[in-house]
């Protein structure tokens, strides 16, 4: 007889996530891809993906989530929303049982959670407007030196001598890095000045109090920044299992919950 | 995409009467200035009106006017032509789009009030900066532009507490005024008219404040996105038997509402106070994206600081000085921290949303650390919003949206 399954779908400015998993909470199946233009068809080949993965069709779904950006663009899928914030508090909270701050930094925005040893938000906070420090900077960076972002990471730990970027506004940085590059800077070395400056921006926001847990895309696919982060913070950085499906998973936590409490 | 039902705060029936009074405020204010027959003072909103109305004067308050471009969401399109001509985008929005709507010759007063063509002219603008430097700044624009005479008082500010010293200062500059106000309005100041007036205010602050309070009761009988609009009597027309009869009515409506058990927002649930400025162009909204989470915004620094216990009529001049010093933007933040434990816990309240406003440092009280201060000390959990009162370039409403969302969230699961 085919099992329940529960869905969270968070649907990024940048990726659409979607994760499924049972009632033990154990992830069955997931899948990431752009957001693009058209969310609903976005979430759509997501989840039919994941559940391939997992094994099930719609027919198993018990309850889904959304989260993201996004969230209210699928609610044809789920019927009900949660913010980023609950759903990676939810998922870090179930890897890590213990007082934390959680550090996500994602494509359009970056945000410090603080959760107490029962899962409990005790604050939260979210960049400003600006996009420094988060994946669209990595981006935008990446464009100006002509680098495909998923390189961004081995250039960095070539590093020897590290370039310090002094602004936080996105515009001002790549003139920074032009006028770097005029005066002979090695790539590697500006790449990580950008990883420090990514994680310099998240720590302006809020100091860490407790262990750190790092989640989203942009510490999923640049390992090298959270060995920076550590050695920023003297703290040491634990990672889930997926940290770029974090939200997603959190999202199929709370439908999961709905599902068993009603 | 599904829709989303929307819940509305309920309607409050005074409003008519409201809407009446301030129509009446703003042809008497054209006729004044189209007819010449009375004199028009220009006056910041906590300058003083009393001195001018007693003087005859009928008095425009520019920070209304540019609320009303805000409200009507002008306000963006006509920051721009402030800031080409040397305006800063980071200073107050308030007077570049009120610069901007000037040279633009657009006023919203055209579109409400048929007949009215543009603000009145002035016959002296009047300042005071307890409020903050740009209220002078913005008038002595108007004073080049416009060759009147801009006069004012220059206000002590970050006051821990008001001292006879600072009354005396302040007094001192209000009565320096007299000479130029009694040229430009061709009559001596009348002391007993003056008394009268000061008088009025004080009656009028005193039934404000009973509206403000009557949101003490849960669920709350009004919010913060009622009182940003029901203050208008309050700003424009202290000193004024309308305004007084206005809030008595008012306040009737809202006590009935306490007896039936009715609130503002449907099933209230969470109880917040709003600190800083409103989001003019955004009332509405910020109104449906709290109710649609069952929270009421009931209590704001913003609306109170019309209440002016000091104003006394049998020592008008001083009692002026008094309550122009105690308005909460004058004070350091060790009074301002403890004014908000307090109307925290008047309140009943859950949560606290300070709005940083882009280009209001003054009314903008989460930049030197004095949110997580209040925090610490009444353990009332705390949300930093980043938008602005007029220039909406500088407000995401995603980011609004989200980040309230979660802290309702926050809220409700931490219960």
């Amino acid at each position: 007889m085919p099992k329940p399954v529960f869905v969270g779908l968070d649907i990024g400015s940048s990726r659409t996530k979607v994760a499924v998993v049972d009632a033990a909470k154990r992830l069955l199946g997931h899948a990431v891809r752009k957001s693009g233009t058209d969310f609903s068809l976005t979430a759509e080949a997501c989840l039919d993906e994941s559940l391939r993965m997992a094994g099930v069709g719609r027919g198993e779904i018990a309850h889904a989530v959304s989260t993201g950006y996004g969230r209210t663009n699928v609610a044809f899928v789920t019927g009900e929303c949660k913010t980023e914030i609950g759903c990676l508090a939810k998922a870090c909270s179930h890897y890590f049982p213990e007082a934390i701050t959680v550090i996500d930094i994602g494509g359009q925005d970056n945000k410090v959670i603080k959760l107490d040893e029962g899962g409990r938000r005790s604050s939260f906070k979210m960049n400003r407007k600006c996009a420094a420090g988060t994946g669209a900077f990595l981006e935008e960076m990446s464009l100006r030196l002509d680098i495909p972002i998923e390189e961004m990471d081995a250039l960095a730990r070539q590093s020897r001598e590290m370039v310090k970027l002094g602004s936080y506004c996105t515009v001002f940085s790549a003139t920074e890095v032009l006028e770097n590059i005029r005066h002979g800077k090695k790539v590697p070395d500006i790449v990580k000045g950008l990883f420090y400056s990514v994680i310099k921006r998240v720590l302006e926001m809020e100091s860490p109090t407790e262990r750190i847990v790092m989640t989203g895309g942009v510490v999923a696919h640049n390992p090298y920044i959270v060995r920076m982060a550590e050695e920023m913070t003297g703290r040491p950085v634990m990672l889930p299992e997926y940290p770029q499906l974090a939200g997603a998973i959190g999202a199929a936590f709370y439908a999961l919950e709905v599902k068993t409490n009603g | 995409m599904a829709e989303e039902k929307k819940i509305v705060r309920k309607k409050i029936q005074a409003a008519d009467r409201m809407n009446k009074i301030m129509a009446d405020y703003f042809y008497e204010l054209n006729d004044a200035a189209v007819t010449g027959k009375r004199k028009v003072a220009w006056c910041t909103s906590v300058g003083p009106a009393e001195l001018l109305r007693a003087m005859g004067f009928v008095v425009h308050f520019p920070e209304n006017h540019s609320a009303m471009l805000g409200a009507t969401r002008m306000s963006t399109d006509l920051i721009p032509t402030a800031n080409a001509i040397g305006y800063s985008p980071d200073i107050c929005s308030y007077l570049t789009a009120d610069i901007g709507a000037y040279i633009k010759g657009i006023t919203p007063l055209a579109k409400a009030y048929p007949g009215i063509q543009s603000v009145p002219k002035p016959d002296v603008l009047v300042y005071n900066t307890n409020q903050c430097r740009d209220v002078q700044d913005w008038l002595a624009w108007y004073s080049k532009e416009l060759g009147v005479p801009s006069i004012g008082v220059t206000s002590p500010k970050n006051i821990n507490e008001v001292t006879d010293a600072h009354i005396d200062d302040v007094a001192r500059q209000i009565e320096a005024l007299v000479p130029t106000l009694e040229e430009i309005s061709g009559s001596k100041l009348d002391m007993d008219r003056l008394r009268e007036t000061v008088s009025l205010s004080r009656e009028c602050t005193e039934l404000w404040k009973q509206v403000l309070e009557t949101a003490k009761a849960a669920p709350a009988p009004l919010t913060f996105f009622d009182g940003t609009i029901h203050m208008g009597p309050a700003v424009v027309l202290r000193g004024t038997r309308e305004a007084i009869d206005y809030y008595k009515l008012l306040l009737s409506e809202l006590t009935q509402r306490i007896r039936d058990g009715v609130g503002a927002v449907d099933g209230e649930t969470v109880r917040i106070y709003w600190e800083g400025m409103p989001v003019w162009g955004r009332l509405r909204q910020h109104s449906e994206l709290f109710a649609n989470l069952k929270a009421t915004v009931l209590a704001s620094t913003y609306c109170s600081s019309w209440i002016f216990p000091a104003f006394d009529g049998r020592d008008p001049i001083r009692s002026m000085a008094k309550a122009y010093l105690e308005l909460f933007i004058v004070r350091s933040d060790r009074y301002k921290e403890k004014y908000i434990g307090e109307m925290l816990e008047k309140f009943r309240i859950d949560g606290i949303i300070y709005h940083d406003a882009k280009t209001c440092p003054y009314n903008s009280n989460s930049r030197y650390g004095l949110p997580q201060r209040v925090e610490a000390e009444t353990g009332v959990p705390s949300l930093v919003i980043s938008g602005d009162l007029n220039d909406l370039r500088c407000v995401s409403d995603e980011q609004t949206k989200t980040n309230v969302e979660a802290f309702i969230e926050q809220i409700t699961e931490g219960e």
